[in-house]
């Protein structure tokens, strides 16, 4: 499984994902300038947290217009996976991969923290390592995860099973709608997740519940 | 501006701001954004076919932000 991190001006958490994919056996990583158009050889797409531009405008707007994104929206369509975390979801619904919108939190504050993630649909190329209903320990990092769409995409959403991950309604950092935190396309192929599973790949990190991501990636690469 | 239906959280703190200051009055503060630019055109209708899709494509977010096109001439 050859994977393409993504990088662009003001990605941050790209050297992490690159790590954390060298953790799971069989998997290789690349790092991708956003200039770059040829998405060929890889096998699996992942965009990065980070602060990309600045934030201006909107959270992941302008790296949602860039010319990498053109070909990640090619290799969406033909099946190939994308994963897009924290500032990476911003961007992938920007780019109109994903529906809806991450407004600022609630708060109005930066949160950073480690929090419970509820697993919601476990039948997904990136989730079937995990059963439903676990409850995942995962780093959050993030000013804007606020999720928002309106009520008749939300049942889409309930009714297609395109939610991935969630808050426990009692631990809602970010007055997310319905804590929904993680989010599949209808296809299952492309998903947005505001905490970050490159960050719990080992003990000493607190955690290692990030990890059956990747392993899913790579089950569902190899079947 | 953000549409009428999302929570402006950015407004709300404003309210409270305003409301330290003594100005209890205030209802409901919203916060948009006013984005400025020179477009080298004589043709109005162009422009503003042109700033439209601008507005559609990038500088607003549909899912949430109502935008509004006012032309000056310079």
């Amino acid at each position: 499984m050859h994977c393409a991190v993504l990088v662009f001006p003001g990605s941050n958490c790209d050297v992490d994902l690159y790590k954390a994919i060298l953790q799971i056996k069989g998997a290789t990583a690349e790092y991708v300038w956003h200039t770059d158009t040829d998405l060929d050889r890889f096998d699996v797409l992942l965009i990065p947290g980070g602060f990309t531009y600045g934030d201006y405008l909107r959270p992941g707007a302008l790296a949602g217009v860039s010319p990498v994104i053109a070909s990640v929206k090619k290799a969406a369509n033909s099946g190939k996976l994308v994963l897009g975390i924290c500032n990476g979801f911003q961007i992938l619904i920007e780019a109109g991969l994903l529906p809806g919108a991450l407004l600022p939190n609630q708060s109005l504050q930066f949160i950073c923290d480690v929090v419970p993630v509820k697993v919601v649909q476990s039948k997904s190329p990136f989730t079937s390592s995990y059963n439903h209903g676990d409850l995942l320990r995962l780093p959050i990092a993030h000013g804007s995860g606020n999720y928002y769409c309106d009520e008749v995409t939300h049942q889409e959403l309930e009714s297609n099973g395109q939610i991935a991950f969630s808050f426990p309604p009692e631990n809602n950092p970010n007055g997310s709608l319905a804590g929904i935190t993680g989010l599949l396309n209808e296809q299952r192929n492309v998903l947005g997740m505001m905490p970050h599973p490159e960050r719990a790949v080992k003990q000493w990190l607190g955690s290692t519940d990030g990890l059956g991501l990747f392993q899913s990636m790579l089950e569902h690469h190899t079947a | 501006m953000l549409q009428p239906n999302v929570l402006d959280v950015q407004g709300q703190a404003v309210q409270g701001a305003l409301k330290h200051l003594g100005f209890e009055s205030v209802e409901q503060v919203r916060i948009g954004r006013q984005i400025e630019m020179i477009l080298p055109t004589e043709d109005r209708e162009a422009a503003s076919l042109q700033l439209r899709e601008m507005a559609e494509k990038l500088l607003a977010n549909p899912v949430i932000e109502d935008f509004q096109i006012d032309i000056q001439e310079a």
